[in-house]
Protein backbone atom coordinates (compact mmCIF):
# COMPACT_ATOMS: atom_id res chain seq x y z
CA UNK A 1 0.00 0.00 0.00
CA UNK A 2 1.25 3.01 -0.81
CA UNK A 3 1.75 5.95 2.16
CA UNK A 4 -0.60 7.48 3.51
CA UNK A 5 -0.32 11.15 3.94
CA UNK A 6 -1.75 13.54 6.73
CA UNK A 7 -4.99 13.64 5.06
CA UNK A 8 -5.53 10.13 4.74
CA UNK A 9 -5.13 9.48 7.84
CA UNK A 10 -7.49 12.11 9.08
CA UNK A 11 -10.05 10.74 7.54
CA UNK A 12 -9.29 7.62 8.43
CA UNK A 13 -9.10 8.26 12.37
CA UNK A 14 -11.73 11.50 12.80
CA UNK A 15 -14.74 10.10 10.76
CA UNK A 16 -15.30 6.61 12.19
CA UNK A 17 -18.41 7.48 13.82
CA UNK A 18 -20.55 10.81 13.33
CA UNK A 19 -20.42 10.79 9.77
CA UNK A 20 -21.97 14.20 8.67
CA UNK A 21 -25.98 13.56 8.21
CA UNK A 22 -26.12 16.22 5.21
CA UNK A 23 -27.13 16.16 1.81
CA UNK A 24 -23.14 16.75 0.96
CA UNK A 25 -21.15 14.89 3.79
CA UNK A 26 -18.08 14.71 1.74
CA UNK A 27 -18.13 18.63 1.38
CA UNK A 28 -18.82 19.20 5.23
CA UNK A 29 -15.48 16.35 5.74
CA UNK A 30 -13.88 18.75 2.80
CA UNK A 31 -14.44 21.82 4.77
CA UNK A 32 -13.19 20.62 8.32
CA UNK A 33 -10.40 19.16 6.39
CA UNK A 34 -9.26 22.37 3.86
CA UNK A 35 -9.76 20.76 0.83
CA UNK A 36 -12.02 20.23 -2.02
CA UNK A 37 -14.91 17.86 -1.59
CA UNK A 38 -13.94 15.89 -4.85
CA UNK A 39 -10.39 15.75 -3.30
CA UNK A 40 -12.28 14.06 -0.36
CA UNK A 41 -13.93 11.50 -2.84
CA UNK A 42 -11.27 10.40 -4.73
CA UNK A 43 -8.86 9.79 -1.72
CA UNK A 44 -12.00 8.01 0.10
CA UNK A 45 -12.30 5.79 -3.48
CA UNK A 46 -8.41 5.04 -3.03
CA UNK A 47 -8.81 3.86 0.64
CA UNK A 48 -11.49 1.70 -0.70
CA UNK A 49 -9.42 0.16 -3.42
CA UNK A 50 -6.32 -0.60 -1.70
CA UNK A 51 -8.20 -2.03 1.04
CA UNK A 52 -7.84 0.55 4.11
CA UNK A 53 -11.57 1.56 3.95
CA UNK A 54 -14.17 -1.40 4.29
CA UNK A 55 -16.88 1.30 3.10
CA UNK A 56 -18.62 4.10 4.73
CA UNK A 57 -21.45 2.43 6.47
CA UNK A 58 -23.19 1.59 9.71
CA UNK A 59 -22.39 -0.95 12.57
CA UNK A 60 -25.67 -2.35 13.55
CA UNK A 61 -26.21 -3.40 17.10
CA UNK A 62 -26.55 -7.37 17.24
CA UNK A 63 -30.02 -8.88 17.28
CA UNK A 64 -31.74 -5.67 16.54
CA UNK A 65 -32.58 -6.16 12.69
CA UNK A 66 -31.86 -9.73 12.52
CA UNK A 67 -29.72 -12.37 13.99
CA UNK A 68 -26.49 -13.18 14.02
CA UNK A 69 -23.96 -15.48 15.84
CA UNK A 70 -20.65 -16.49 15.86
CA UNK A 71 -19.71 -19.86 15.07
CA UNK A 72 -16.36 -22.21 15.08
CA UNK A 73 -15.06 -25.04 14.08
CA UNK A 74 -12.39 -27.42 14.79
CA UNK A 75 -10.96 -28.31 11.02
CA UNK A 76 -8.02 -30.66 10.41
CA UNK A 77 -4.70 -28.64 9.27
CA UNK A 78 -5.20 -30.44 5.71
CA UNK A 79 -8.42 -28.81 5.15
CA UNK A 80 -8.66 -25.84 6.60
CA UNK A 81 -8.63 -23.87 3.08
CA UNK A 82 -10.80 -26.21 1.25
CA UNK A 83 -13.38 -25.66 4.35
CA UNK A 84 -12.91 -21.88 5.17
CA UNK A 85 -13.21 -20.99 1.56
CA UNK A 86 -16.46 -23.10 1.33
CA UNK A 87 -17.93 -21.55 4.75
CA UNK A 88 -16.95 -18.10 2.71
CA UNK A 89 -18.95 -18.40 0.19
CA UNK A 90 -22.09 -17.83 1.67
CA UNK A 91 -23.10 -14.81 1.29
CA UNK A 92 -24.69 -14.84 4.58
CA UNK A 93 -21.12 -15.06 6.44
CA UNK A 94 -19.51 -11.28 6.77
CA UNK A 95 -16.18 -12.72 9.03
CA UNK A 96 -14.61 -15.77 8.35
CA UNK A 97 -10.52 -16.08 10.39
CA UNK A 98 -8.31 -18.66 11.29
CA UNK A 99 -7.58 -18.60 14.68
CA UNK A 100 -4.87 -20.08 17.05
CA UNK A 101 -7.02 -22.94 18.57
CA UNK A 102 -7.91 -26.30 18.34
CA UNK A 103 -10.90 -24.84 16.88
CA UNK A 104 -9.29 -22.91 14.20
CA UNK A 105 -11.74 -21.49 12.16
CA UNK A 106 -14.01 -18.76 13.20
CA UNK A 107 -16.72 -16.69 11.64
CA UNK A 108 -19.78 -14.98 11.92
CA UNK A 109 -23.01 -15.97 10.54
CA UNK A 110 -26.11 -13.22 9.94
CA UNK A 111 -29.32 -13.09 8.20
CA UNK A 112 -32.86 -11.63 9.01
CA UNK A 113 -33.74 -14.23 11.76
CA UNK A 114 -32.50 -16.90 14.23
CA UNK A 115 -33.98 -19.85 11.85
CA UNK A 116 -32.10 -18.70 8.52
CA UNK A 117 -28.90 -18.53 10.58
CA UNK A 118 -29.57 -21.79 11.88
CA UNK A 119 -30.17 -23.51 8.66
CA UNK A 120 -26.46 -22.24 7.38
CA UNK A 121 -25.03 -23.69 10.45
CA UNK A 122 -26.18 -27.16 9.60
CA UNK A 123 -25.91 -26.77 5.94
CA UNK A 124 -21.78 -26.28 6.79
CA UNK A 125 -21.86 -28.97 9.34
CA UNK A 126 -23.70 -31.49 6.76
CA UNK A 127 -21.40 -30.44 4.00
CA UNK A 128 -17.94 -30.42 5.71
CA UNK A 129 -19.21 -33.59 8.22
CA UNK A 130 -17.39 -31.01 11.17
CA UNK A 131 -19.31 -29.82 14.27
CA UNK A 132 -20.12 -26.04 14.49
CA UNK A 133 -20.34 -24.87 17.46
CA UNK A 134 -22.82 -21.93 17.89
CA UNK A 135 -22.09 -19.06 20.21
CA UNK A 136 -24.93 -16.10 19.68
CA UNK A 137 -24.62 -13.50 21.86
CA UNK A 138 -26.50 -12.96 24.68
CA UNK A 139 -25.41 -9.43 25.90
CA UNK A 140 -22.81 -6.77 24.25
CA UNK A 141 -20.99 -4.39 27.03
CA UNK A 142 -19.24 -2.89 24.11
CA UNK A 143 -20.52 -2.74 20.30
CA UNK A 144 -17.52 -1.94 17.78
CA UNK A 145 -17.39 1.82 18.37
CA UNK A 146 -14.58 2.84 16.59
CA UNK A 147 -11.00 3.70 18.03
CA UNK A 148 -8.08 5.93 17.29
CA UNK A 149 -5.45 4.82 15.68
CA UNK A 150 -1.89 4.79 16.12
CA UNK A 151 0.01 5.44 13.15
CA UNK A 152 3.74 4.89 14.73
CA UNK B 1 -38.12 -3.14 19.49
CA UNK B 2 -39.15 -3.77 15.82
CA UNK B 3 -37.68 -2.48 12.92
CA UNK B 4 -40.13 -0.72 10.36
CA UNK B 5 -39.82 -2.11 7.28
CA UNK B 6 -38.73 1.06 5.95
CA UNK B 7 -35.79 0.58 8.35
CA UNK B 8 -35.20 -2.31 7.56
CA UNK B 9 -34.74 -1.65 3.61
CA UNK B 10 -32.82 1.50 4.25
CA UNK B 11 -30.18 -0.42 6.84
CA UNK B 12 -29.71 -3.14 3.60
CA UNK B 13 -29.99 -0.35 0.76
CA UNK B 14 -26.48 1.04 2.44
CA UNK B 15 -24.90 -2.69 3.64
CA UNK B 16 -22.13 -2.30 0.79
CA UNK B 17 -21.33 1.35 1.77
CA UNK B 18 -22.76 4.94 1.63
CA UNK B 19 -21.97 5.94 -2.08
CA UNK B 20 -18.55 7.91 -3.22
CA UNK B 21 -20.73 10.43 -5.18
CA UNK B 22 -21.41 14.28 -3.83
CA UNK B 23 -25.27 13.47 -2.69
CA UNK B 24 -24.89 10.07 -1.67
CA UNK B 25 -28.27 10.35 0.31
CA UNK B 26 -30.23 11.41 -2.25
CA UNK B 27 -28.88 8.24 -4.43
CA UNK B 28 -30.06 6.39 -1.71
CA UNK B 29 -33.49 7.93 -1.47
CA UNK B 30 -33.82 7.13 -5.26
CA UNK B 31 -32.98 3.53 -4.68
CA UNK B 32 -35.86 3.30 -1.88
CA UNK B 33 -38.59 5.67 -3.98
CA UNK B 34 -38.05 8.40 -0.80
CA UNK B 35 -37.04 12.02 -0.10
CA UNK B 36 -33.36 13.05 0.81
CA UNK B 37 -34.82 14.13 3.90
CA UNK B 38 -36.47 11.28 5.16
CA UNK B 39 -33.20 8.74 4.47
CA UNK B 40 -31.18 11.56 6.53
CA UNK B 41 -34.11 11.78 9.31
CA UNK B 42 -34.37 7.97 9.38
CA UNK B 43 -30.58 7.50 9.81
CA UNK B 44 -30.38 10.32 12.58
CA UNK B 45 -33.05 7.96 14.00
CA UNK B 46 -31.67 4.77 14.09
CA UNK B 47 -28.92 6.52 15.64
CA UNK B 48 -30.36 7.73 17.84
CA UNK B 49 -32.05 4.62 19.32
CA UNK B 50 -28.86 3.21 18.92
CA UNK B 51 -29.55 0.89 16.47
CA UNK B 52 -26.99 2.33 14.83
CA UNK B 53 -24.20 1.59 16.52
CA UNK B 54 -21.72 3.66 14.53
CA UNK B 55 -21.75 5.59 11.36
CA UNK B 56 -18.64 6.32 9.30
CA UNK B 57 -15.37 5.26 7.76
CA UNK B 58 -15.35 1.47 8.86
CA UNK B 59 -11.62 0.49 8.26
CA UNK B 60 -9.85 -2.60 8.10
CA UNK B 61 -7.23 -2.65 10.43
CA UNK B 62 -5.21 -5.04 9.33
CA UNK B 63 -4.31 -3.19 5.81
CA UNK B 64 -2.99 -0.42 8.33
CA UNK B 65 -0.62 -2.56 9.66
CA UNK B 66 -2.92 -3.46 12.83
CA UNK B 67 -1.72 -7.45 12.46
CA UNK B 68 -1.95 -9.02 16.20
CA UNK B 69 -5.63 -9.32 16.56
CA UNK B 70 -6.69 -11.50 19.76
CA UNK B 71 -9.82 -12.84 20.49
CA UNK B 72 -9.29 -13.23 24.03
CA UNK B 73 -11.86 -15.37 25.91
CA UNK B 74 -12.75 -16.47 29.58
CA UNK B 75 -14.61 -18.55 31.94
CA UNK B 76 -16.18 -16.22 34.77
CA UNK B 77 -18.95 -17.09 36.88
CA UNK B 78 -22.02 -16.20 35.88
CA UNK B 79 -23.26 -13.84 38.83
CA UNK B 80 -20.56 -11.50 37.83
CA UNK B 81 -20.01 -11.82 34.23
CA UNK B 82 -21.74 -8.73 33.47
CA UNK B 83 -19.98 -6.42 36.19
CA UNK B 84 -16.31 -7.69 34.84
CA UNK B 85 -17.90 -7.41 30.90
CA UNK B 86 -18.76 -3.91 31.73
CA UNK B 87 -15.53 -3.68 33.08
CA UNK B 88 -13.40 -5.18 30.41
CA UNK B 89 -15.51 -2.97 27.68
CA UNK B 90 -14.03 -0.16 29.77
CA UNK B 91 -10.81 -0.30 29.20
CA UNK B 92 -8.81 1.33 25.90
CA UNK B 93 -8.60 -0.61 22.96
CA UNK B 94 -10.78 -3.10 23.76
CA UNK B 95 -13.53 -3.14 20.55
CA UNK B 96 -15.87 -5.80 21.17
CA UNK B 97 -16.87 -7.39 24.52
CA UNK B 98 -19.57 -10.21 24.38
CA UNK B 99 -21.41 -12.40 26.25
CA UNK B 100 -21.45 -15.82 24.74
CA UNK B 101 -22.68 -19.39 26.07
CA UNK B 102 -20.39 -21.92 26.70
CA UNK B 103 -20.54 -25.01 25.43
CA UNK B 104 -19.17 -27.66 27.19
CA UNK B 105 -16.98 -29.57 27.45
CA UNK B 106 -15.28 -28.36 24.23
CA UNK B 107 -15.69 -24.43 24.39
CA UNK B 108 -15.85 -23.45 28.20
CA UNK B 109 -15.54 -19.57 27.92
CA UNK B 110 -18.23 -17.01 28.46
CA UNK B 111 -16.76 -13.26 27.87
CA UNK B 112 -15.02 -12.74 24.84
CA UNK B 113 -13.41 -9.91 23.68
CA UNK B 114 -11.32 -8.21 20.93
CA UNK B 115 -8.12 -6.70 21.17
CA UNK B 116 -6.31 -4.95 18.04
CA UNK B 117 -2.64 -3.97 18.12
CA UNK B 118 0.54 -3.52 16.21
CA UNK B 119 2.51 -6.19 17.70
CA UNK B 120 1.80 -9.13 19.47
CA UNK B 121 3.91 -8.83 22.46
CA UNK B 122 2.31 -5.54 23.37
CA UNK B 123 -1.26 -7.17 22.81
CA UNK B 124 -0.13 -10.32 25.29
CA UNK B 125 1.43 -7.51 27.70
CA UNK B 126 -2.36 -4.98 27.87
CA UNK B 127 -4.61 -8.78 27.86
CA UNK B 128 -2.19 -9.31 30.87
CA UNK B 129 -3.08 -5.83 32.19
CA UNK B 130 -6.51 -6.36 31.55
CA UNK B 131 -6.83 -9.70 33.29
CA UNK B 132 -5.38 -8.36 36.45
CA UNK B 133 -7.45 -5.00 36.39
CA UNK B 134 -10.73 -7.02 35.64
CA UNK B 135 -9.64 -9.23 39.14
CA UNK B 136 -9.93 -12.25 36.27
CA UNK B 137 -6.47 -14.19 37.23
CA UNK B 138 -7.89 -17.08 38.61
CA UNK B 139 -10.37 -17.78 35.58
CA UNK B 140 -9.50 -19.87 32.83
CA UNK B 141 -8.72 -18.12 29.72
CA UNK B 142 -7.58 -18.75 25.95
CA UNK B 143 -5.78 -15.97 23.46
CA UNK B 144 -6.60 -16.78 20.11
CA UNK B 145 -4.53 -14.74 17.57
CA UNK B 146 -6.25 -14.40 13.84
CA UNK B 147 -3.93 -15.95 11.31
CA UNK B 148 -5.18 -16.03 7.66
CA UNK B 149 -8.31 -14.00 6.91
CA UNK B 150 -10.47 -15.62 4.88
CA UNK B 151 -13.44 -13.18 4.64
CA UNK B 152 -14.44 -9.42 6.10
CA UNK B 153 -17.16 -7.20 5.08
CA UNK B 154 -20.18 -5.57 6.21
CA UNK B 155 -23.23 -7.89 7.77
CA UNK B 156 -25.67 -8.42 5.20
CA UNK B 157 -29.35 -8.49 6.96
CA UNK B 158 -31.54 -8.59 4.13
CA UNK B 159 -34.22 -11.28 3.55
CA UNK B 160 -33.09 -11.20 0.13
CA UNK B 161 -30.31 -12.54 1.22
CA UNK B 162 -29.70 -15.92 -0.42
CA UNK B 163 -29.01 -19.22 2.00
CA UNK B 164 -27.00 -21.00 -0.86
CA UNK B 165 -23.30 -19.86 -1.17
CA UNK B 166 -22.24 -18.11 -4.30
CA UNK B 167 -18.93 -17.21 -5.76
CA UNK B 168 -17.92 -13.61 -4.45
CA UNK B 169 -14.85 -11.78 -3.61
CA UNK B 170 -13.88 -12.11 -0.03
Amino acid sequence: MTELDAIDKRLLDEFQRGFPLAARPYAAIAEELGIEEDNVIDRLRALHDCGAVSRIGAIVAPQRTGWSTLAAMAVPPERLSAVANLVSEYPAVNHNYEREHRLNLWFVVTGPDEKFVEDILENIQSRTDIAVLDLPMIEAYQLDLGFPLQWN
Amino acid sequence: MELSPFDKQLLAAIEDGLPLEPMPYARVAERLGTTEQEVLDRLAGLQAKHVIRRFGVIVRHRELGYTANAMVVWDVPTPIVRKTGRCIADMPDVTLCYRRPRRPPVWPYNLFAMIHGRDRDAVLHRIDRITKLANLNGAPRAVLFSRRRFKQRGARYSPATRIEPQREPA
